[in-house]
């Protein structure tokens, strides 16, 4: 169990890498020819240390217990940050609420969360995808201002491949331009 | 060896550079011509012999192909006052005064192999002569191929370019809805028939793109909880990861030479385009801005790369070279342009266009920069090039749904493709 925790944080902390270390020369191409011979149909689910597979954002809203064991209402028990459409920019209403977990993961260093950012229908899916990493990040950089460590945060973005309400209103745009935080164990 | 190959290439762009004035003359004309759809009559072909009628309506799907190519405006079954089969029964005066320029005529029969013999002859209504006239022997599987074929030579007979209906496209649909949601990737005709499934993967897939000669897809993948971009073989269903970097991996498209990939990765921070070498696995930077810079496309010389930004504070889309260095802005009309794709034939730029009417799909002309919507909107995305360069296939959204649609670059014949009874995201449609 300990060894598999150390897999994960180091592997994580090897994709962050690109973060800290930026202007170093990265080695060229990370071809995998191991999966190479993986043929046929997907591998659901990731590999141990992929640092992925853990709660995350499994599809079916198939969902592991709760690490934080939050009380409802309390700042850490509010898990998804809503944007204005086109913005990345971080409402005030959800300061208190990042700050909150902020201090969280300040204190316990152990844990990982996951940051997902997600846009509406809108425009073309891969820009789309772009515009939820900036979410994602955005909500990275106010959780580290706040004392989580870089190598806490993971962020991927699905742009408007995963919305949250289906349906083409104002109202389900507005639930689909989030991020969402999911801790991992 | 290499170099040879080089010397080559610069002699055929040499002579492509010289051609281009006497070619864009001539495609004025084309296009004036293309412009009102010719009207024809597809006669339903004749059941010979006694064996028993073939599985496939040819006829049909000759008439279904030339309808959407925007390009003919066939005369419904109901207006005909004969149905004549072959050359010598046509009067040819009752169908000039149904105001056909052309008409297909054409007979099937089952051989004793249980085999399928075809004839068909296309015949010009005006000056009362045959254009072409062909047999075929087939098995019965390969009906539909022929068909497509068939109204291909009709097409190029008629328009003098060639017909884009043997074509194939590759779309990712959602089957299912959470949490039992899942995604394919689907190999189909071009009309939508004869759907392969090639990857099922519980989290989404996007971005498909073919290689040149057709044996190979791009990709990118969730499955692992990240994006990373495969290329699968169509034939053997082996694939491999090209791209894994730290956050995106997106837009992957194939060079027209067939041996690098344009992509978009994040890895140093934001979103920049770069080519990937295939065979050595070197990667190139060819842009490297503080901005959302994405959906790549290469031009059909290999020379240029189109792609969106929002460098300017709103998403346009901007050209650069594919070596890299200066990109300069394209797009100028609306404040929302993206997915640049570029047509075979150089000539044209699709695009999503937020339009009147929200998202649309729109051209330019790249020479004279005109642009022209389309479709209605609100919520098109995703446009691909038919490889004649004479359609587009695109995601058209409305309440939640979402299909696929065809259209012709001078917005004609805005149809459906059949048989998709699952929301589509992302299509792209073959080479040739």
């Amino acid at each position: 169990m300990k060894a598999f925790r150390h897999s994960v944080a180091v592997s994580v902390l090897l994709v962050l890498a690109g973060c800290t270390t930026q202007g170093d020369v990265q080695s060229p191409v990370p071809v995998e020819d191991r999966v190479g011979a993986q043929a046929g149909a997907a591998q659901p689910g990731a590999e141990v240390g992929s640092g992925a597979e853990t709660r995350g954002v499994t599809v079916g809203g198939e969902f592991e217990g709760d690490p934080i064991n939050a009380p409802a209402g309390s700042p850490l028990a509010q898990r998804v940050i809503y944007f204005d459409y086109d913005s990345n920019e971080i409402r005030p209403e959800f300061h208190e609420v990042l700050r909150a977990h902020g201090a969280y993961l300040a204190s316990n260093p152990q844990v990982r969360v996951s940051v997902e950012g997600h846009t509406d229908e809108r425009g073309s899916p891969s820009y789309n995808l772009a515009l939820g990493e900036r979410r994602a990040d955005a909500v990275k950089k106010v959780l580290v201002l706040n004392g989580a460590g870089t190598d806490q945060v993971e962020t991927v973005s699905y742009g408007e491949e995963k919305p949250a309400s289906l349906g083409s209103s104002e109202d389900a745009w507005a639930q689909n331009r989030r991020a969402e935080l999911s801790y991992q164990r | 060896m290499t170099k040879t190959r080089n010397l080559l290439s610069l002699a055929l762009l040499g002579l492509a550079v010289a051609l281009q004035p006497a070619r864009a003359a001539i495609n004025i004309d084309i296009t004036q011509g293309a412009e009102a759809a010719i009207p024809v009559a597809v006669v339903p072909f004749v059941l010979e012999g006694g064996g028993t009628p073939p599985p496939e309506d040819v006829a049909g799907i000759i008439t279904n192909d030339l309808r959407r190519s925007g390009k003919f405006e066939p005369l419904p079954t109901s207006d005909m006052l004969s149905r004549p089969s072959r050359f010598d029964d046509v009067q040819f005066q009752q169908w000039k005064a149904l105001g056909v320029d052309a008409m297909v005529v054409g007979a099937v029969e089952q051989l004793p192999s249980g085999e399928y013999q075809v004839r068909f002859e296309l015949l010009d209504t005006y000056k009362t002569s045959r254009i072409l006239g062909k047999y075929y022997r087939v098995p019965a599987t390969a009906l539909r191929a022929l068909a497509h074929n068939i109204a291909d030579q009709i097409h190029e007979a008629l328009t003098g370019q060639p017909g884009a209906f043997s074509s194939q496209i590759v779309f990712v649909q959602q089957v299912g809805t959470p949490p039992k949601r899942s995604f394919q990737l689907v190999l189909a005709d071009a009309d939508g028939h004869g759907q392969q499934v090639i990857l099922t993967s519980p989290q989404p897939l996007m971005a498909p793109s073919w290689s040149p000669d057709r044996r190979q897809i791009a990709y990118v993948s969730f499955e692992n909880r990240r994006q990373e971009v495969f290329v699968q073989s169509l034939s053997t269903g082996e694939r491999r990861v090209v791209a894994k970097f730290r956050g995106l991996n997106n837009a992957p498209v194939w060079s027209p030479d067939g041996r690098r990939l344009a992509l978009t990765l994040s890895k140093d921070g934001n979103p920049d385009i770069y080519v990937l070498d295939l065979d050595t696995g070197a990667l190139r930077a060819i842009t490297q801005h503080w901005s959302i810079d994405t959906e790549p496309s290469w031009s059909p010389d290999g020379r240029t790369i189109y792609f969106t930004s929002d460098r300017g504070g709103k998403a346009q889309i901007y050209r650069v070279s594919a070596n890299g260095g200066q990109a300069e802005r394209v797009t100028f009309e609306g404040n929302y342009n993206a997915h640049p794709v570029v047509s075979p034939d150089g000539r044209w730029l699709a695009m999503v266009h937020r339009g009147d009417n929200g998202d649309q799909i729109a051209v330019m002309d790249l020479q004279t920069k005109q642009l022209r919507t389309l479709t209605r909107g609100p919520l098109d995305e995703s446009p691909s090039f038919a490889p004649n360069s004479a359609m587009l296939i695109y995601t058209a959204n409305s309440g939640g749904a979402s299909r696929l649609a065809t259209v012709s670059v001078f917005g004609r014949a805005d149809l459906p493709v059949g048989l998709i009874r699952n929301p589509v995201r992302e299509a792209a449609w073959s080479p040739r």
